[in-house]
Protein backbone atom coordinates (compact mmCIF):
# COMPACT_ATOMS: atom_id res chain seq x y z
CA UNK A 1 0.00 0.00 0.00
CA UNK A 2 1.53 3.27 -1.06
CA UNK A 3 1.50 6.15 1.34
CA UNK A 4 1.64 9.85 0.61
CA UNK A 5 5.40 9.82 0.28
CA UNK A 6 6.96 7.68 -2.40
CA UNK A 7 10.63 7.04 -2.87
CA UNK A 8 12.30 8.73 -5.85
CA UNK A 9 12.58 5.36 -7.68
CA UNK A 10 8.86 4.77 -7.41
CA UNK A 11 8.11 8.33 -8.45
CA UNK A 12 10.25 7.98 -11.57
CA UNK A 13 8.44 4.78 -12.40
CA UNK A 14 5.04 6.43 -12.01
CA UNK A 15 6.15 9.41 -14.08
CA UNK A 16 6.88 7.08 -16.98
CA UNK A 17 3.65 5.13 -16.47
CA UNK A 18 1.76 8.39 -17.03
CA UNK A 19 3.95 10.10 -19.61
CA UNK A 20 5.55 7.06 -21.29
CA UNK A 21 2.80 5.94 -23.71
CA UNK A 22 2.29 9.47 -24.98
CA UNK A 23 6.00 10.23 -25.27
CA UNK A 24 6.65 6.93 -27.06
CA UNK A 25 3.89 7.57 -29.62
CA UNK A 26 4.99 11.13 -30.20
CA UNK A 27 8.55 9.94 -30.72
CA UNK A 28 7.48 7.23 -33.14
CA UNK A 29 5.05 9.33 -35.15
CA UNK A 30 6.76 12.71 -35.06
CA UNK A 31 10.48 12.39 -34.36
CA UNK A 32 11.04 9.21 -36.40
CA UNK A 33 9.34 10.68 -39.51
CA UNK A 34 11.37 13.87 -39.15
CA UNK A 35 14.68 11.99 -39.00
CA UNK A 36 13.61 9.66 -41.77
CA UNK A 37 12.64 12.60 -43.92
CA UNK A 38 16.06 14.15 -43.38
CA UNK A 39 17.66 10.84 -44.41
CA UNK A 40 15.45 10.43 -47.50
CA UNK A 41 16.13 13.98 -48.62
CA UNK A 42 19.75 13.02 -49.46
CA UNK A 43 18.67 10.20 -51.78
CA UNK A 44 17.15 9.87 -55.21
CA UNK A 45 14.20 7.99 -53.80
CA UNK A 46 11.53 7.43 -56.43
CA UNK A 47 8.69 5.26 -55.25
CA UNK A 48 10.81 3.75 -52.47
CA UNK A 49 11.27 4.54 -48.80
CA UNK A 50 14.49 2.55 -48.30
CA UNK A 51 16.86 3.66 -51.07
CA UNK A 52 20.20 1.86 -51.40
CA UNK A 53 23.55 3.60 -51.07
CA UNK A 54 24.01 4.09 -54.81
CA UNK A 55 21.04 6.48 -54.87
CA UNK A 56 22.84 8.96 -52.61
CA UNK A 57 22.72 12.42 -54.13
CA UNK A 58 23.95 14.52 -51.20
CA UNK A 59 22.45 17.97 -51.34
CA UNK A 60 21.23 17.41 -54.88
CA UNK A 61 17.55 17.38 -53.95
CA UNK A 62 17.95 20.64 -52.05
CA UNK A 63 19.68 22.24 -55.03
CA UNK A 64 16.94 20.97 -57.32
CA UNK A 65 14.18 22.29 -55.05
CA UNK A 66 15.77 25.70 -54.52
CA UNK A 67 16.33 26.19 -58.25
CA UNK A 68 12.88 24.86 -59.14
CA UNK A 69 10.83 27.81 -60.33
CA UNK A 70 7.58 26.08 -59.47
CA UNK A 71 8.61 25.43 -55.86
CA UNK A 72 9.82 29.01 -55.41
CA UNK A 73 6.58 30.22 -56.96
CA UNK A 74 4.69 28.11 -54.42
CA UNK A 75 6.52 29.95 -51.63
CA UNK A 76 5.56 33.21 -53.33
CA UNK A 77 1.94 32.08 -53.42
CA UNK A 78 2.08 31.40 -49.73
CA UNK A 79 3.53 34.85 -48.95
CA UNK A 80 0.84 36.51 -51.05
CA UNK A 81 -1.89 34.42 -49.42
CA UNK A 82 -0.62 35.31 -45.94
CA UNK A 83 -0.44 38.98 -46.86
CA UNK A 84 -4.15 38.84 -47.78
CA UNK A 85 -5.60 36.54 -45.19
CA UNK A 86 -3.86 37.60 -41.97
CA UNK A 87 -4.88 41.28 -41.95
CA UNK A 88 -8.34 40.48 -43.37
CA UNK A 89 -9.12 37.88 -40.69
CA UNK A 90 -7.63 40.04 -37.96
CA UNK A 91 -9.78 43.06 -38.82
CA UNK A 92 -12.98 41.04 -39.37
CA UNK A 93 -12.57 38.99 -36.16
CA UNK A 94 -11.83 42.07 -34.08
CA UNK A 95 -14.76 43.98 -35.60
CA UNK A 96 -17.14 41.09 -34.94
CA UNK A 97 -15.92 40.78 -31.35
CA UNK A 98 -16.35 44.50 -30.69
CA UNK A 99 -19.86 44.52 -32.12
CA UNK A 100 -20.98 41.32 -30.37
CA UNK A 101 -19.41 42.38 -27.07
CA UNK A 102 -21.54 45.57 -26.95
CA UNK A 103 -24.80 43.73 -27.50
CA UNK A 104 -27.21 43.57 -24.61
CA UNK A 105 -29.71 41.30 -26.36
CA UNK A 106 -29.22 38.31 -28.62
CA UNK A 107 -25.49 38.20 -27.89
CA UNK A 108 -25.43 34.40 -27.76
CA UNK A 109 -27.33 34.23 -31.05
CA UNK A 110 -24.91 36.41 -32.99
CA UNK A 111 -21.89 34.74 -31.42
CA UNK A 112 -23.24 31.36 -32.52
CA UNK A 113 -23.91 32.57 -36.07
CA UNK A 114 -20.35 33.80 -36.52
CA UNK A 115 -18.81 30.82 -34.73
CA UNK A 116 -20.83 28.11 -36.50
CA UNK A 117 -18.77 28.02 -39.74
CA UNK A 118 -15.87 26.75 -37.59
CA UNK A 119 -17.77 23.44 -37.55
CA UNK A 120 -17.58 23.17 -41.33
CA UNK A 121 -14.68 21.51 -43.08
CA UNK A 122 -12.80 23.17 -45.91
CA UNK A 123 -14.11 20.39 -48.14
CA UNK A 124 -17.74 21.25 -47.43
CA UNK A 125 -17.04 24.97 -47.75
CA UNK A 126 -15.30 24.33 -51.07
CA UNK A 127 -18.40 22.49 -52.35
CA UNK A 128 -20.49 25.56 -51.60
CA UNK A 129 -18.00 28.13 -52.88
CA UNK A 130 -16.99 26.27 -56.01
CA UNK A 131 -20.32 24.82 -57.08
CA UNK A 132 -22.80 27.37 -55.84
CA UNK A 133 -21.45 30.86 -55.09
CA UNK A 134 -18.56 31.24 -57.49
CA UNK A 135 -19.51 28.67 -60.04
CA UNK A 136 -18.65 29.01 -63.72
CA UNK A 137 -20.04 31.52 -66.14
CA UNK A 138 -23.58 30.26 -66.46
CA UNK A 139 -24.90 30.14 -62.93
CA UNK A 140 -24.06 30.73 -59.33
CA UNK A 141 -24.95 33.27 -56.67
CA UNK A 142 -22.13 35.76 -57.29
CA UNK A 143 -22.77 36.06 -61.03
CA UNK A 144 -26.53 36.26 -60.49
CA UNK A 145 -26.24 39.08 -57.95
CA UNK A 146 -23.68 40.94 -60.08
CA UNK A 147 -25.94 40.40 -63.08
CA UNK A 148 -28.66 42.46 -61.37
CA UNK A 149 -26.25 45.39 -61.58
CA UNK A 150 -25.46 44.64 -65.20
CA UNK A 151 -22.00 43.21 -64.57
CA UNK A 152 -20.49 40.66 -66.93
CA UNK A 153 -20.32 36.98 -66.01
CA UNK A 154 -17.01 35.94 -64.53
CA UNK A 155 -15.32 32.55 -64.52
CA UNK A 156 -14.13 33.07 -60.97
CA UNK A 157 -11.83 30.10 -60.53
CA UNK A 158 -10.13 30.14 -63.90
CA UNK A 159 -9.62 33.86 -64.42
CA UNK A 160 -5.97 34.64 -63.72
CA UNK A 161 -5.87 38.23 -65.12
CA UNK A 162 -7.12 39.78 -62.90
CA UNK A 163 -6.71 36.95 -60.37
CA UNK A 164 -10.36 36.56 -59.40
CA UNK A 165 -9.62 33.15 -57.85
CA UNK A 166 -7.98 34.97 -54.92
CA UNK A 167 -11.38 36.38 -53.97
CA UNK A 168 -12.75 32.83 -53.78
CA UNK A 169 -9.81 31.47 -51.79
CA UNK A 170 -9.66 34.35 -49.33
CA UNK A 171 -13.41 34.55 -48.66
CA UNK A 172 -13.75 30.83 -47.96
CA UNK A 173 -11.05 30.95 -45.29
CA UNK A 174 -12.42 34.20 -43.85
CA UNK A 175 -15.84 32.61 -43.44
CA UNK A 176 -14.42 29.48 -41.85
CA UNK A 177 -11.98 30.99 -39.37
CA UNK A 178 -13.13 34.52 -38.44
CA UNK A 179 -15.54 33.21 -35.77
CA UNK A 180 -12.82 31.28 -33.96
CA UNK A 181 -10.61 34.37 -33.63
CA UNK A 182 -13.65 36.44 -32.66
CA UNK A 183 -13.97 34.16 -29.62
CA UNK A 184 -10.34 34.86 -28.67
CA UNK A 185 -10.93 38.60 -28.95
CA UNK A 186 -14.15 38.33 -26.92
CA UNK A 187 -12.19 36.59 -24.16
CA UNK A 188 -9.59 39.35 -24.31
CA UNK A 189 -12.24 42.08 -24.19
CA UNK A 190 -13.83 40.57 -21.11
CA UNK A 191 -10.53 40.76 -19.24
CA UNK A 192 -10.23 44.53 -19.67
CA UNK A 193 -11.09 46.23 -16.39
CA UNK A 194 -14.17 48.49 -16.53
CA UNK A 195 -12.30 50.96 -14.32
CA UNK A 196 -10.02 51.78 -17.25
CA UNK A 197 -13.03 52.94 -19.25
CA UNK A 198 -14.39 54.91 -16.31
CA UNK A 199 -11.04 56.64 -15.84
CA UNK A 200 -10.92 57.44 -19.55
CA UNK A 201 -14.42 58.92 -19.40
CA UNK A 202 -13.38 61.11 -16.49
CA UNK A 203 -10.40 62.29 -18.53
CA UNK A 204 -12.81 63.32 -21.27
CA UNK A 205 -12.17 60.54 -23.78
CA UNK A 206 -15.22 60.17 -26.00
CA UNK A 207 -16.60 56.65 -26.38
CA UNK A 208 -15.91 55.20 -29.78
CA UNK A 209 -12.71 55.70 -31.71
CA UNK A 210 -10.80 57.50 -28.90
CA UNK A 211 -11.50 54.86 -26.26
CA UNK A 212 -10.77 52.10 -28.73
CA UNK A 213 -7.43 53.60 -29.72
CA UNK A 214 -6.19 54.46 -26.26
CA UNK A 215 -7.68 51.71 -24.09
CA UNK A 216 -9.20 48.73 -25.91
CA UNK A 217 -6.58 48.19 -28.60
CA UNK A 218 -3.51 48.47 -26.31
CA UNK A 219 -5.18 46.20 -23.73
CA UNK A 220 -5.72 43.55 -26.41
CA UNK A 221 -2.03 43.42 -27.26
CA UNK A 222 -1.38 39.91 -25.86
CA UNK A 223 -4.45 38.55 -27.67
CA UNK A 224 -3.43 40.28 -30.89
CA UNK A 225 0.05 38.74 -30.76
CA UNK A 226 -1.39 35.25 -30.28
CA UNK A 227 -3.98 35.76 -33.03
CA UNK A 228 -1.42 36.95 -35.59
CA UNK A 229 0.94 34.09 -34.71
CA UNK A 230 -1.83 31.50 -35.11
CA UNK A 231 -3.06 33.07 -38.33
CA UNK A 232 0.40 32.94 -39.90
CA UNK A 233 1.04 29.36 -38.77
CA UNK A 234 -2.35 28.28 -40.15
CA UNK A 235 -1.77 30.11 -43.43
CA UNK A 236 1.54 28.24 -43.82
CA UNK A 237 -0.41 25.00 -43.80
CA UNK A 238 -3.01 26.00 -46.36
CA UNK A 239 -3.89 22.96 -48.41
CA UNK A 240 -7.53 21.95 -48.17
CA UNK A 241 -9.21 24.91 -49.87
CA UNK A 242 -6.59 25.28 -52.62
CA UNK A 243 -6.80 21.59 -53.42
CA UNK A 244 -10.58 21.40 -53.37
CA UNK A 245 -11.32 24.69 -55.11
CA UNK A 246 -8.77 24.59 -57.89
CA UNK A 247 -8.11 21.00 -58.88
CA UNK A 248 -10.57 19.16 -61.08
CA UNK A 249 -10.73 16.06 -63.22
CA UNK A 250 -8.05 17.55 -65.50
CA UNK A 251 -5.62 18.06 -62.62
CA UNK A 252 -4.32 21.13 -60.83
CA UNK A 253 -3.75 24.43 -62.63
CA UNK A 254 -0.15 25.75 -62.58
CA UNK A 255 -1.11 28.94 -60.73
CA UNK A 256 -1.91 29.31 -57.02
CA UNK A 257 -0.05 26.33 -55.65
CA UNK A 258 0.98 26.88 -52.03
CA UNK A 259 3.98 24.80 -50.79
CA UNK A 260 1.93 21.95 -49.31
CA UNK A 261 -0.01 21.43 -52.51
CA UNK A 262 3.24 21.46 -54.45
CA UNK A 263 4.87 18.93 -52.09
CA UNK A 264 1.78 16.75 -52.21
CA UNK A 265 2.03 16.44 -55.98
CA UNK A 266 5.82 15.99 -55.90
CA UNK A 267 5.88 13.24 -53.31
CA UNK A 268 2.60 11.45 -53.93
CA UNK A 269 1.75 12.37 -57.51
CA UNK A 270 2.72 10.43 -60.63
CA UNK A 271 6.41 10.64 -59.89
CA UNK A 272 6.33 9.45 -56.25
CA UNK A 273 9.56 11.41 -55.79
CA UNK A 274 9.83 10.97 -52.03
CA UNK A 275 13.45 12.19 -51.85
CA UNK A 276 12.63 15.47 -53.53
CA UNK A 277 9.42 15.81 -51.50
CA UNK A 278 11.33 15.26 -48.28
CA UNK A 279 13.90 17.90 -49.21
CA UNK A 280 11.05 20.32 -49.83
CA UNK A 281 9.47 19.41 -46.48
CA UNK A 282 12.77 20.03 -44.67
CA UNK A 283 13.19 23.42 -46.39
CA UNK A 284 9.61 24.34 -45.50
CA UNK A 285 10.05 23.18 -41.88
CA UNK A 286 13.20 25.32 -41.55
CA UNK A 287 11.46 28.38 -42.97
CA UNK A 288 8.53 27.90 -40.57
CA UNK A 289 10.84 27.36 -37.59
CA UNK A 290 12.86 30.51 -38.37
CA UNK A 291 9.71 32.57 -38.99
CA UNK A 292 8.14 31.38 -35.73
CA UNK A 293 11.24 32.06 -33.64
CA UNK A 294 11.76 35.50 -35.18
CA UNK A 295 8.12 36.36 -34.60
CA UNK A 296 8.16 35.05 -31.02
CA UNK A 297 11.34 37.03 -30.25
CA UNK A 298 9.91 40.10 -31.93
CA UNK A 299 6.80 40.05 -29.76
CA UNK A 300 8.57 38.75 -26.66
CA UNK A 301 6.32 35.69 -26.56
CA UNK A 302 9.04 33.38 -25.21
CA UNK A 303 8.81 34.89 -21.75
CA UNK A 304 5.19 33.85 -21.42
CA UNK A 305 5.91 30.31 -22.58
CA UNK A 306 8.50 29.70 -19.83
CA UNK A 307 6.14 29.25 -16.90
CA UNK B 1 -27.36 66.50 -31.06
CA UNK B 2 -24.82 64.26 -29.37
CA UNK B 3 -27.61 61.90 -28.38
CA UNK B 4 -28.97 61.69 -31.91
CA UNK B 5 -25.47 60.89 -33.19
CA UNK B 6 -25.00 58.13 -30.63
CA UNK B 7 -28.39 56.68 -31.51
CA UNK B 8 -27.61 56.79 -35.22
CA UNK B 9 -24.27 55.12 -34.55
CA UNK B 10 -25.92 52.34 -32.60
CA UNK B 11 -28.56 51.77 -35.29
CA UNK B 12 -25.83 51.63 -37.93
CA UNK B 13 -23.95 49.06 -35.89
CA UNK B 14 -27.03 46.86 -35.52
CA UNK B 15 -27.74 47.06 -39.26
CA UNK B 16 -24.13 46.11 -40.02
CA UNK B 17 -24.26 43.24 -37.55
CA UNK B 18 -27.47 41.82 -39.01
CA UNK B 19 -26.10 42.17 -42.55
CA UNK B 20 -22.92 40.32 -41.58
CA UNK B 21 -24.91 37.61 -39.82
CA UNK B 22 -27.00 37.08 -42.97
CA UNK B 23 -23.83 36.89 -45.07
CA UNK B 24 -22.43 34.25 -42.70
CA UNK B 25 -25.65 32.23 -42.96
CA UNK B 26 -25.94 32.32 -46.77
CA UNK B 27 -23.53 29.38 -47.35
CA UNK B 28 -25.60 27.22 -44.96
CA UNK B 29 -28.73 28.23 -46.84
CA UNK B 30 -27.16 27.32 -50.20
CA UNK B 31 -26.17 23.93 -48.85
CA UNK B 32 -29.77 23.16 -47.93
CA UNK B 33 -31.27 24.86 -51.00
CA UNK B 34 -29.14 22.96 -53.48
CA UNK B 35 -29.47 19.72 -51.57
CA UNK B 36 -33.25 19.81 -51.79
CA UNK B 37 -33.51 21.27 -55.29
CA UNK B 38 -33.67 19.56 -58.65
CA UNK B 39 -30.63 19.55 -60.89
CA UNK B 40 -32.06 22.33 -63.07
CA UNK B 41 -32.35 24.67 -60.09
CA UNK B 42 -28.63 24.35 -59.45
CA UNK B 43 -27.24 24.61 -62.95
CA UNK B 44 -29.77 26.67 -64.91
CA UNK B 45 -28.58 30.07 -66.21
CA UNK B 46 -31.65 31.73 -64.67
CA UNK B 47 -30.54 31.03 -61.10
CA UNK B 48 -33.07 32.03 -58.44
CA UNK B 49 -32.63 32.51 -54.73
CA UNK B 50 -35.52 30.15 -53.96
CA UNK B 51 -35.62 26.85 -55.86
CA UNK B 52 -38.62 26.10 -58.08
CA UNK B 53 -39.31 22.77 -56.42
CA UNK B 54 -38.28 20.96 -53.26
CA UNK B 55 -37.32 17.33 -53.70
CA UNK B 56 -37.22 15.63 -50.35
CA UNK B 57 -36.45 12.33 -52.10
CA UNK B 58 -32.89 13.66 -52.62
CA UNK B 59 -32.26 12.80 -48.97
CA UNK B 60 -32.76 9.08 -49.48
CA UNK B 61 -31.46 8.97 -53.05
CA UNK B 62 -27.97 10.01 -51.98
CA UNK B 63 -27.60 6.95 -49.75
CA UNK B 64 -28.53 4.62 -52.61
CA UNK B 65 -26.05 5.94 -55.19
CA UNK B 66 -23.41 3.21 -55.66
CA UNK B 67 -20.91 5.80 -56.96
CA UNK B 68 -20.90 7.74 -53.70
CA UNK B 69 -20.21 5.36 -50.78
CA UNK B 70 -21.69 7.83 -48.31
CA UNK B 71 -22.81 5.31 -45.68
CA UNK B 72 -19.41 3.65 -45.57
CA UNK B 73 -17.63 7.03 -45.50
CA UNK B 74 -19.80 8.24 -42.61
CA UNK B 75 -19.08 5.02 -40.72
CA UNK B 76 -15.33 5.44 -41.28
CA UNK B 77 -15.43 9.07 -40.19
CA UNK B 78 -17.40 8.18 -37.07
CA UNK B 79 -15.04 5.35 -36.11
CA UNK B 80 -12.01 7.57 -36.70
CA UNK B 81 -13.35 10.64 -34.91
CA UNK B 82 -14.60 8.69 -31.88
CA UNK B 83 -11.45 6.62 -31.39
CA UNK B 84 -9.17 9.57 -32.05
CA UNK B 85 -11.03 11.61 -29.46
CA UNK B 86 -11.05 8.86 -26.82
CA UNK B 87 -7.42 7.93 -27.41
CA UNK B 88 -6.15 11.50 -27.48
CA UNK B 89 -7.99 12.49 -24.33
CA UNK B 90 -6.72 9.47 -22.37
CA UNK B 91 -3.10 9.62 -23.57
CA UNK B 92 -2.74 13.40 -23.38
CA UNK B 93 -4.43 13.77 -20.00
CA UNK B 94 -2.25 11.08 -18.41
CA UNK B 95 0.88 12.69 -19.83
CA UNK B 96 -0.31 16.15 -18.82
CA UNK B 97 -0.96 14.97 -15.27
CA UNK B 98 2.41 13.24 -15.01
CA UNK B 99 4.20 16.34 -16.24
CA UNK B 100 2.28 18.63 -13.91
CA UNK B 101 2.25 16.60 -10.73
CA UNK B 102 4.83 13.81 -10.52
CA UNK B 103 8.26 15.18 -9.57
CA UNK B 104 10.90 13.79 -11.93
CA UNK B 105 14.36 15.19 -12.46
CA UNK B 106 14.13 15.36 -16.25
CA UNK B 107 10.47 16.32 -16.46
CA UNK B 108 11.37 19.66 -18.06
CA UNK B 109 13.42 18.01 -20.79
CA UNK B 110 10.49 15.73 -21.59
CA UNK B 111 8.09 18.66 -21.54
CA UNK B 112 10.15 20.74 -23.95
CA UNK B 113 10.65 17.75 -26.23
CA UNK B 114 6.85 17.48 -26.42
CA UNK B 115 6.29 21.21 -26.75
CA UNK B 116 8.94 21.42 -29.46
CA UNK B 117 6.85 19.31 -31.80
CA UNK B 118 4.26 22.10 -31.83
CA UNK B 119 6.85 24.11 -33.73
CA UNK B 120 6.80 21.53 -36.50
CA UNK B 121 3.44 21.91 -38.19
CA UNK B 122 1.85 18.48 -38.52
CA UNK B 123 1.16 19.13 -42.18
CA UNK B 124 4.84 19.53 -42.98
CA UNK B 125 5.62 16.02 -41.76
CA UNK B 126 3.03 14.39 -44.00
CA UNK B 127 5.63 13.11 -46.48
CA UNK B 128 7.80 11.33 -43.89
CA UNK B 129 4.72 10.18 -41.94
CA UNK B 130 3.29 8.72 -45.12
CA UNK B 131 6.60 6.93 -45.62
CA UNK B 132 6.50 5.53 -42.08
CA UNK B 133 2.88 4.41 -42.32
CA UNK B 134 3.46 2.75 -45.68
CA UNK B 135 6.48 0.92 -44.23
CA UNK B 136 4.27 -0.36 -41.43
CA UNK B 137 1.82 -1.56 -44.09
CA UNK B 138 -0.94 0.64 -42.70
CA UNK B 139 -2.00 2.42 -45.92
CA UNK B 140 -5.79 2.33 -46.37
CA UNK B 141 -6.36 0.88 -42.91
CA UNK B 142 -8.22 2.39 -39.97
CA UNK B 143 -5.07 1.80 -37.90
CA UNK B 144 -3.10 4.02 -40.26
CA UNK B 145 -5.80 6.67 -40.17
CA UNK B 146 -6.14 6.70 -36.38
CA UNK B 147 -2.99 5.73 -34.50
CA UNK B 148 -0.51 8.30 -35.87
CA UNK B 149 -2.92 11.12 -35.02
CA UNK B 150 -3.38 10.13 -31.36
CA UNK B 151 -0.38 11.98 -29.94
CA UNK B 152 -1.41 15.60 -29.83
CA UNK B 153 1.17 17.85 -28.16
CA UNK B 154 -1.45 20.59 -28.13
CA UNK B 155 -3.89 18.48 -26.04
CA UNK B 156 -1.08 17.41 -23.70
CA UNK B 157 -0.08 21.04 -23.21
CA UNK B 158 -3.62 22.12 -22.35
CA UNK B 159 -4.04 19.27 -19.83
CA UNK B 160 -0.69 20.08 -18.19
CA UNK B 161 -1.61 23.75 -17.83
CA UNK B 162 -4.98 22.79 -16.40
CA UNK B 163 -3.58 20.26 -13.91
CA UNK B 164 -0.96 22.77 -12.72
CA UNK B 165 -3.88 24.83 -11.47
CA UNK B 166 -5.82 21.88 -10.00
CA UNK B 167 -6.35 22.41 -6.22
CA UNK B 168 -3.66 20.46 -4.37
CA UNK B 169 -5.80 20.08 -1.25
CA UNK B 170 -8.08 17.61 -3.03
CA UNK B 171 -5.15 15.42 -4.01
CA UNK B 172 -3.55 15.69 -0.57
CA UNK B 173 -6.71 14.37 1.01
CA UNK B 174 -6.60 11.38 -1.33
CA UNK B 175 -2.98 10.75 -0.38
CA UNK B 176 -3.80 10.76 3.29
CA UNK B 177 -6.41 8.13 2.49
CA UNK B 178 -3.63 6.02 1.03
CA UNK B 179 -4.36 6.40 -2.66
CA UNK B 180 -1.38 6.27 -5.03
CA UNK B 181 -0.92 8.43 -8.13
CA UNK B 182 -2.95 6.07 -10.30
CA UNK B 183 -6.04 5.94 -8.14
CA UNK B 184 -5.81 9.59 -7.16
CA UNK B 185 -5.87 10.41 -10.85
CA UNK B 186 -8.88 8.25 -11.73
CA UNK B 187 -10.93 8.75 -8.57
CA UNK B 188 -10.25 12.38 -7.68
CA UNK B 189 -8.68 14.30 -10.54
CA UNK B 190 -10.70 13.05 -13.53
CA UNK B 191 -14.17 13.39 -11.97
CA UNK B 192 -13.32 16.93 -10.89
CA UNK B 193 -11.99 18.00 -14.30
CA UNK B 194 -14.94 17.28 -16.56
CA UNK B 195 -15.06 20.71 -18.29
CA UNK B 196 -11.49 20.48 -19.57
CA UNK B 197 -12.07 16.93 -20.80
CA UNK B 198 -15.23 18.05 -22.59
CA UNK B 199 -13.47 21.05 -24.11
CA UNK B 200 -10.43 19.14 -25.38
CA UNK B 201 -12.66 16.26 -26.48
CA UNK B 202 -14.93 18.42 -28.64
CA UNK B 203 -12.01 20.29 -30.19
CA UNK B 204 -10.25 17.02 -31.04
CA UNK B 205 -13.49 15.49 -32.36
CA UNK B 206 -14.14 18.42 -34.71
CA UNK B 207 -10.53 18.35 -35.89
CA UNK B 208 -10.66 14.60 -36.56
CA UNK B 209 -14.03 14.79 -38.33
CA UNK B 210 -12.90 17.65 -40.58
CA UNK B 211 -9.34 16.39 -41.21
CA UNK B 212 -8.55 16.18 -44.89
CA UNK B 213 -4.87 15.92 -45.82
CA UNK B 214 -4.05 12.85 -43.72
CA UNK B 215 -7.14 10.81 -44.74
CA UNK B 216 -6.49 11.83 -48.37
CA UNK B 217 -2.91 10.56 -48.21
CA UNK B 218 -3.57 7.38 -46.21
CA UNK B 219 -7.09 6.41 -47.33
CA UNK B 220 -6.30 5.31 -50.88
CA UNK B 221 -8.97 2.61 -51.28
CA UNK B 222 -12.58 3.62 -51.59
CA UNK B 223 -13.29 1.34 -48.62
CA UNK B 224 -11.21 3.55 -46.32
CA UNK B 225 -12.48 6.95 -47.51
CA UNK B 226 -13.66 9.35 -44.85
CA UNK B 227 -16.64 11.55 -45.63
CA UNK B 228 -14.31 14.48 -46.41
CA UNK B 229 -12.28 12.46 -48.90
CA UNK B 230 -15.43 11.09 -50.52
CA UNK B 231 -16.87 14.61 -50.92
CA UNK B 232 -13.59 15.96 -52.22
CA UNK B 233 -13.25 13.21 -54.79
CA UNK B 234 -16.63 14.07 -56.24
CA UNK B 235 -16.07 17.82 -56.05
CA UNK B 236 -12.96 17.58 -58.19
CA UNK B 237 -14.32 14.88 -60.50
CA UNK B 238 -17.76 16.45 -60.94
CA UNK B 239 -19.04 13.12 -62.18
CA UNK B 240 -21.89 13.06 -59.71
CA UNK B 241 -25.30 14.64 -59.63
CA UNK B 242 -24.77 18.04 -58.03
CA UNK B 243 -27.77 17.86 -55.72
CA UNK B 244 -26.42 14.59 -54.30
CA UNK B 245 -23.11 16.28 -53.55
CA UNK B 246 -24.91 19.05 -51.63
CA UNK B 247 -27.07 16.61 -49.66
CA UNK B 248 -23.97 14.60 -48.80
CA UNK B 249 -22.14 17.74 -47.69
CA UNK B 250 -25.09 18.79 -45.53
CA UNK B 251 -25.34 15.30 -44.01
CA UNK B 252 -21.61 15.42 -43.24
CA UNK B 253 -21.88 18.60 -41.18
CA UNK B 254 -25.22 17.88 -39.52
CA UNK B 255 -23.83 15.86 -36.57
CA UNK B 256 -21.12 18.43 -36.00
CA UNK B 257 -23.50 21.37 -36.04
CA UNK B 258 -25.60 19.62 -33.40
CA UNK B 259 -22.54 18.84 -31.24
CA UNK B 260 -21.43 22.39 -31.76
CA UNK B 261 -24.64 24.04 -30.65
CA UNK B 262 -24.97 21.72 -27.65
CA UNK B 263 -21.38 22.01 -26.47
CA UNK B 264 -20.60 25.53 -27.59
CA UNK B 265 -20.13 26.62 -23.99
CA UNK B 266 -17.34 24.05 -23.50
CA UNK B 267 -15.70 24.80 -26.82
CA UNK B 268 -15.61 28.49 -26.07
CA UNK B 269 -14.30 27.80 -22.57
CA UNK B 270 -11.70 25.43 -23.99
CA UNK B 271 -10.53 27.97 -26.53
CA UNK B 272 -10.31 30.66 -23.89
CA UNK B 273 -8.64 28.34 -21.42
CA UNK B 274 -6.05 27.06 -23.85
CA UNK B 275 -3.74 29.77 -22.60
CA UNK B 276 -2.78 30.94 -26.08
CA UNK B 277 -3.83 34.47 -25.28
CA UNK B 278 -2.61 34.71 -21.73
Amino acid sequence: MSTGVLGPQRRNLWFWVFVGPFALGLGLFTYVPLVWSLYLSFFDAHNTVSPDASDFVGLGNYGAMLSDGAFLASLGTFVLFTAFIVPATYVLALALALMVNRLRVAQAFFRSVFFLPTACSYVVAAVIWKLSIFNGVRFGLANTVLGWFGADQTAWLSTTHPPWYWLVIVTVRLWLQAGFYMILFLAGLQRISPQLYEAAAVDGARPGWQTFRHITFPQLRATSVAVVLLLVINAFQAFDEFYNLLSDARGYPPYARPPLVYLYYTALGQDQNLGLGSAGAVILALIIAVATVVQARWFGLGRKGED
Amino acid sequence: MQDALTRAGRALRVVLLVALALLFLVPFYLLVRNGLAGERDITAPDWTFFPHELRWSNLTEVFRDPNLPLGRALLNSTLIAVSTTAGTVVLASLAGYGLARIPYRHANVVFYAILGTLMVPAAVTFVPSFVLVSTLGWISTLRGLIIPTLFSAFACFIFRQYFLGFPRELEDAARVDGLGYWRTYWKIVVPNSRPVFAAVGTIVFIGAWNAFLWPLVIGQDQESWTVQVALSTFTTAQSLNLHELFVAAAVSIAPLVVVFLLLQRYIVAGVERSGIDD
